[in-house]
């Protein structure tokens, strides 16, 4: 296989570009006159940027909007406000041939292996689908050997194209589905939680199979999980969301060693560590509570309800993911400051 | 209540629970599934054992065992003992098993939405037990289920008596099966995969709460798991199942220190560290055995680095290594002192 990227294609430069990224969620009352009551707001105003090779590590609890964020991304949900730019194309205003190339150019990884597969498919069937969509992308003749050498690039016996999804174990379906993700020769790939469901020792051979992958085809990966410590280990950069907005976005090295704002740390501190030394010497930050409901978040800062820090002025003003004193990374807290002992 | 209970007090020297060589098959139309090969496993009063294995170890049947509830057909125990308090649980009559049970030892499972009937309220469902084996009335019943809320730290506690279990978020859920499981003051608490299913920060409230439930009742806890980091933050000891067998057994500090087993080893490598920025993950080739086809000799010898010809030969035998540690492993020295993986 060619790697995707074209000579010009420089590594480093944006690729993705996320503005203000919004989607409300109606919620309705009454049966034949729908009326509109209120609105989940799933994602509400998040910017970032991808860029070519790198991996954007997003993090937060369930609720938090990160697998919407995944959906607006595949344009499989319509913003309700916002902009996001693929290589240049819009990607909201996008249709016709147009979304087509666009979508080609950005594939997903999901999280259940044994439900995102049909089981009715055998594993050919399922890896050159998106042949089917995309002639343009392999002509007729070739499929059967490009499904082959996308197996063997993922690790899986070629010759094993004629068998279904059941003949395979959780970590091979993982593999069938990174290979449907690589057919089309993305730039990008949204993986969404793709190695939670799988167990300990068969979640580190899916990780490294990313990490090759990445450096072969010069792909770059958003890269959705809820847990930290894998997030570290895979991700450039890390992202941290908090009901429908980022609340602190940074190198791997400014979110784990110099985080400023207080879920970060509460977040990274709450984690266990594979390490029964550290139980005495790590300061730990419990959270009271429950994350708030996205339909009626907090004003203002959405974490003030379970922070310690949080003062009159968490209230009233909504702080802004913006460079702070404490550390020149973009923090949404008004008191951010950084936090000895991180982990 | 008629009939006897078990013997109020632990004999001499005996431990609270004890699991003998316990053999259990599942016997399906395919054939016959060997599910657990011999496990052995003891615990005492306020002490917490972690048992930790991958999916298909046979730590969470194992534990189903223990409380009586394994579906029968098709599992079947062939051998053993789970002795409790120095009498074979095995070998009781029904009616005093379920004298055991939940009495004496209680079980809260990993997905509380499905363990939580849908269409009764919870105090009515936490009351339950109370009313059915303590013959309590409705009115004190339910004294004592606003009690056992404030006890597992559910805020408004008299105020949710009424409320079903989808108004209660997930980390509230796990509590009010934790209320459940406590309702009857049981001395042995099994927590399957208790936070699995919730959220890092709920994760961490959850197991401050059973650490220090289980401090402030002294109770002993089993705590099924496959998380490492979970273990190494409550567990005093922990036994590693691979295959339907324990492969090691050993205080929490020595086995993250000097792993004695190729699997345990393995394992340890390859989780991603949050305190360290690592390179490329170590992993364990292969895959775990079907269970209806294990591997000659040792179980893990197909993904093993250590494996030579004496492990497809010969079934290795706990190795015991000291301070009460034991290896299921013809090289556990070996790769206890082997620090280069």
């Amino acid at each position: 296989m060619t790697a995707p990227a074209s000579p010009g294609k420089v590594r480093g430069e944006t690729i993705l570009s996320v503005d203000h990224l919004v989607k409300h969620f109606p919620i309705t009352q009454g049966v034949l006159f729908r009326k509109k009551v209120g609105a989940v707001r799933a994602v509400d105003g998040v910017s970032f940027e991808l860029r070519r090779g790198e991996t954007l590590g997003i993090v937060g609890e369930s609720g938090c909007g990160k697998s919407t964020l995944a959906r607006l991304l595949m344009r499989l949900e319509r913003p309700t406000a916002g902009r996001a730019t693929l290589a240049g194309r819009d990607l909201f205003a996008a249709s016709g041939s147009e979304l087509r190339r666009i979508r080609r150019n950005m594939q997903m990884v999901m999280q259940d292996p044994y439900t995102s597969l049909n089981p009715r498919m055998t594993v050919g069937d399922i890896i050159g689908e998106p042949f089917e969509i995309h002639p343009e992308a392999a002509p007729k003749g070739s499929r059967q050997r490009r499904v082959q050498e996308l197996l063997d690039v993922v690790g899986l016996n070629p010759e094993h194209i004629n068998r279904y999804p059941h003949q395979f174990s959780g970590g091979q379906r993982q593999r069938i589905g990174i290979a449907r993700a690589l057919a089309l020769r993305p730039e990008v790939i949204v993986c969404d939680e793709p190695v939670s469901a799988l167990d300990v020792s068969i979640q580190a051979q899916v990780i490294n199979l990313l990490e090759e992958l990445q450096d072969e085809f010069g792909l770059s990966y958003i890269f959705i999980a809820h847990d930290l410590s894998v997030v570290r280990h895979i991700s450039d950069r890390v992202a941290v969301m908090y009901l429908g907005r980022i609340v602190e976005i940074g190198t791997e090295d400014e979110i784990y060693q110099r985080a400023t704002h207080p879920y970060t740390q509460a977040l990274l501190s709450a984690a266990p560590v594979p390490d029964p030394d550290a139980r005495e010497h790590r300061s730990v930050i419990r959270l009271h509570g429950d994350v708030p409901s996205p339909a009626d978040p907090p004003s203002g800062c959405h974490f003030r309800t379970r922070c310690w820090k949080a003062q009159e002025i968490c209230a009233i003003q909504d702080p802004q993911a913006v460079p702070r004193a404490a550390d020149p990374h973009p923090s949404a807290c008004h008191f951010a400051e950084v936090r000895p002992t991180a982990i | 209540m008629s009939q006897p209970t078990p013997a109020s007090a632990t004999p001499p020297g005996g431990h609270l629970l004890d699991l003998r060589d316990l053999h259990v098959e599942f016997r399906t139309q395919e054939g016959v599934a060997k599910v657990i090969n011999g496990v052995s496993y003891h615990l005492d009063a306020g002490e917490t054992l972690a048992v930790l294995g991958e999916s298909g170890s046979g730590k969470s049947v194992t534990a189903q065992a223990i409380m009586g509830i394994l579906d029968s057909p098709p599992a079947h125990i062939s051998a053993g003992q789970i002795r409790y308090r120095g009498r074979d649980l095995l070998s009781l009559p029904e009616e005093q098993r379920r004298q055991v049970r939940g009495k004496e030892i209680a079980m809260i499972f990993q997905d509380a939405l499905s363990a939580l009937n849908p269409v009764f309220p919870v105090g009515w469902q936490i009351g339950e037990t109370l009313r059915q084996r303590l013959g309590m009335s409705r009115a004190d019943a339910r004294r004592r289920v606003v009690e056992l809320m404030e006890l597992v730290q559910i805020p408004a506690a008299s105020t949710r008596l009424g409320d079903y279990p989808h108004q209660f978020s997930g980390g509230m859920r796990q509590r009010v099966m934790i209320a459940m499981a406590l309702a009857m003051e049981p001395k042995v608490l099994i927590a399957d995969e208790p936070t699995t299913a919730l959220d890092v920060t709920v994760q961490a409230q959850i197991m401050d709460l059973l650490a220090d439930l289980r401090r402030d009742l002294d109770m002993a806890m089993i705590l099924i798991t496959h998380d490492l980091g979970v273990v190494a933050d409550v567990a005093d000891r922990i036994a590693v199942m691979y295959a339907g067998r324990i492969v090691e057994h050993a205080d929490v500090r020595s086995l993250y220190r000097a792993p004695a087993h190729p699997y345990t080893k393995g394992l340890l490598n390859s989780i991603p560290r949050l305190d360290q920025r690592g390179g490329k993950l170590a992993t364990i080739r292969g895959l775990p055995p079907n269970l209806m086809r294990i591997p000659s000799g040792c179980p893990f010898h197909p993904r093993c680095p250590y494996a030579q010809q004496v492990c497809v030969d010969v079934v290795p035998h706990d190795l015991v290594l000291g301070d009460g540690r034991t290896s299921a492993c013809h090289f556990a020295q070996e790769v206890r002192d082997d620090r280069t993986s």
